[in-house]
């Protein structure tokens, strides 16, 4: 009864792949795939029947005082500042690379979780960030510290321009122009020989000095990140809460109806989309400092589409899902590096399996309550 | 030239309204971008070389050549059929009732997945397409040659659209594909089964996509497992700029398209080929936010 769909399935799969493979392959995926699905449905069927077995063996143990969230923050950062110091420089430098993609994300989740706005081109705020401190720190000395707010206003003025001209169509059309966006970017510099070097990006970009202290170690960048994305990520969740985040929400929920109440839909959505790139603009900053190397080739479409898939993954609107998205999307093509070409494959069809088995993120963003309490008297 | 440009562009347009078609009839009816499209495109040029390798093979390409290419347009379209309606089974329809986005992910993912699958199995080089078509062609008047290969595509895919046409406004399956597009649930109400209308566009779009394929494989000589990402761009643009999901929209806006790309590199600069388009597409947004045939779409409250 069960073989039966199962094994329609697994054959249409392998005459799909036939003329690709060939017959010896096409085969083996249908027969693994066949025994895959068997094993899977058994394996989840059993599970089912056990559940209420398993449940009563193990109990949860339950906190009797729910642990403070402040306790938890302090040990994760503690974690954080202790446990590179135990790694090699290659983890090290991964671990800075989930950092930047961590602002990445945060600055996204603003646009497209908070907001609601689709943006296809967000990297092409992180490249304007990472281009315009390499050419000013290249041809005009300026320092690291300076880059950061001025790539920062930099990446955002691109932004409003960019936002007030796309912002009055609708979700789709705002998606297919700044996915125009970053082509255009990325052709920019691509082509822009006298200024961006092409394709051979500019080189010898300084990294961040204080007096006569070069952050030039893997450890120090990451520590250097690790207090930027800290901050960052202070400022978004106290924008989260305030007012501007309440309206950001009523906009993604339903703009006509925040519109009736009295929300300049316009103008918040222009704010979004411009502290979502001063996000990436920052983040670009770091990332050319941190490689002291830059070429159009780390500022694709694609990186656009791995971005947004950490902030859909991690749960859209959600601050934690960000983070964590940003961290599993960095962290696991590193673990799945073994079997290196199969890696994209592999990633590619867990983006998939993710939206169909979970499609609402890892954290769910939880809807705002505040409950009233009626003290009887 | 300027003539001999012009008929460049309205080749290179009418591969893009091909493409384009999948994706506007997919949006029309089920309102996703659907990522993959560009990759369904590239599994057919792929498929028509792999085809044309074997019919070779056993001799059929040297006695009859138009048989031949039949068969390798048949047997594409097929495939790449089944590919549509695979991926729709597998990464759309269970994301039906999910967020707006969810779907959107679920297709980049595949989008990648397909790309690296072809890679994996093909090679990472470029493929080279036997070259079958005789050299020449015609004149007319002079001014615009033609070879037979320009002559091929610019039939097929007229023949294409004018039967995608009939297809969608004389037939009853057409007839429910726009009840569909209007008002999906009001369309079940009255007997129409969605998802088979959602299946059927799916295997037409990519059927579609999967002649531009072909059509560009002996057209260029060369296919690469990335040519998909570009053109599907391209086709989506073509798709926004005529209106998505207006069927006549796309086969416009592909071949305007073409037309700008075509003028834009022999009498600005070829290094700049891709941006037109897109600049194109942001002028008439910003005029015209529906796109050139476009409806207004009334919000409801």
């Amino acid at each position: 009864m069960l073989i039966r769909p199962l094994g329609v399935a697994a054959i249409w799969i392998g005459l799909l792949v036939l003329p690709f493979t060939g017959m010896a392959k096409a085969g083996l995926i249908s027969a693994s795939l066949l025994v895959g699905g068997l094993l899977w449905k058994g394996v989840t069927r059993l599970f089912h029947r056990m559940l209420p077995r398993l449940r009563s063996l193990i109990t949860l143990p339950r906190f009797t005082q729910p642990v403070r969230q402040k306790q938890i923050q302090i040990a994760g950062l503690l974690g954080l500042i202790i446990i590179p110091l135990l790694l090699n420089n290659y983890f090290i430098d991964v671990l800075t690379v989930t950092g930047i993609y961590i602002v990445l994300a945060l600055g996204l989740n603003i646009t497209v979780g908070l907001a609601g706005l689709l943006d296809l081109g967000y990297i092409a705020f992180y490249a304007i960030g990472a281009y315009a401190y390499a050419l000013l720190n290249l041809h005009f000395g300026l320092s690291f510290w300076a880059g950061i707010p001025l790539g920062g206003i930099i990446a955002a003025l691109f932004g409003v321009i960019l936002g007030f001209v796309t912002l009055r169509l609708r979700g789709d059309y705002l998606a297919i122009v700044t996915l125009g966006f970053i082509q255009i970017v990325h052709m920019i510099l691509n082509n822009w020989d006298s200024l961006t070097q092409g394709p051979n990006g500019l080189l010898n970009i300084a990294r961040p000095e204080i007096g006569s202290f070069t952050f030039q170690e893997p450890i120090h960048l990451y520590y250097l990140i690790l207090s930027m994305a800290c901050l960052m990520l202070g400022i978004i969740v106290r924008l989260n809460q305030s007012r501007i985040g309440r309206a950001w929400i009523a906009i993604r929920e339903d703009e006509l109806a925040a519109e009736a109440m009295g929300i300049p839909v316009t103008r918040y959505k222009v704010l979004a989309f411009t502290l979502g790139a001063t996000y990436a603009g920052i983040a670009g900053t770091f990332f050319a400092a941190k490689f002291a190397f830059i070429s159009p080739e780390s500022f694709t479409f694609l990186e656009s589409v791995l971005v947004l898939s950490m902030v859909v993954l991690g749960g859209m609107g959600s601050i934690p899902g960000a983070i964590l998205g940003a961290s599993v999307l960095i962290i696991l093509p590193e673990l799945l590096r073994g079997m290196a070409e199969y890696r994209m494959l592999i990633f590619g069809a867990l983006l998939v399996l993710m939206m169909i088995f979970r499609p609402q993120g890892v954290v769910a963003r939880r809807k705002r309550q505040i409950a009233l309490e009626i003290v009887n008297e | 030239m300027l003539l001999q440009q012009l008929i460049h562009g309205l080749i290179l347009g009418s591969v893009y309204a091909l493409i384009a078609l999948g994706y506007t009839m997919v949006y029309g009816i089920l309102g996703l971008i659907n990522f993959a499209h560009g990759e369904i495109y590239m599994i057919g040029a792929y498929l028509a070389i792999i085809f044309l390798g074997i019919l070779t093979a056993i001799g059929l390409t040297a006695q009859h050549l138009i048989l031949s290419l039949f068969l390798a347009f048949l047997g594409s379209a097929l495939f790449c059929g089944a590919y549509g309606f695979t991926l729709e089974r597998i990464a759309y329809r269970p994301l039906q009732k999910a967020h707006r986005l969810s779907p959107l992910i679920s297709a980049i993912g595949v989008s990648i997945f397909l790309q690296n699958y072809v890679m994996i199995t093909q090679g990472s080089s470029d493929k080279v397409f036997p070259h079958l078509l005789p050299e020449g062609g015609i004149q007319i008047g002079g001014m615009i040659h033609l070879n037979p290969i320009q002559v091929l595509i610019l039939t097929v895919s007229l023949l294409l659209m004018f039967a995608l046409h009939l297809f969608v406004t004389r037939t009853k399956m057409g007839k429910a594909m726009r009840a569909t597009s209007q008002d999906a649930r009001m369309a079940s109400l009255v007997g129409i089964n969605i998802d088979v209308v959602i299946s059927t566009t799916f295997v037409i779009g990519s059927a579609m996509a999967a002649a531009a394929g072909v059509m560009v494989a002996i057209y260029y000589g060369v296919v690469n497992f990335s040519i998909g990402y570009v053109a599907g761009i391209k086709a989506f643009t073509a798709a926004v700029l005529g209106g998505i999901g207006n069927i006549p929209g796309a086969m416009l806006g592909g071949i305007l398209l073409g037309m700008v790309e075509s003028m834009g590199s022999s009498y600005i600069s070829s290094e700049y080929k891709d941006l037109y388009s897109f600049l194109l597409l942001i002028l008439v947004l910003l005029f015209k936010p529906t796109g050139l045939l476009g409806e207004r779409v009334h919000e409801k409250v």
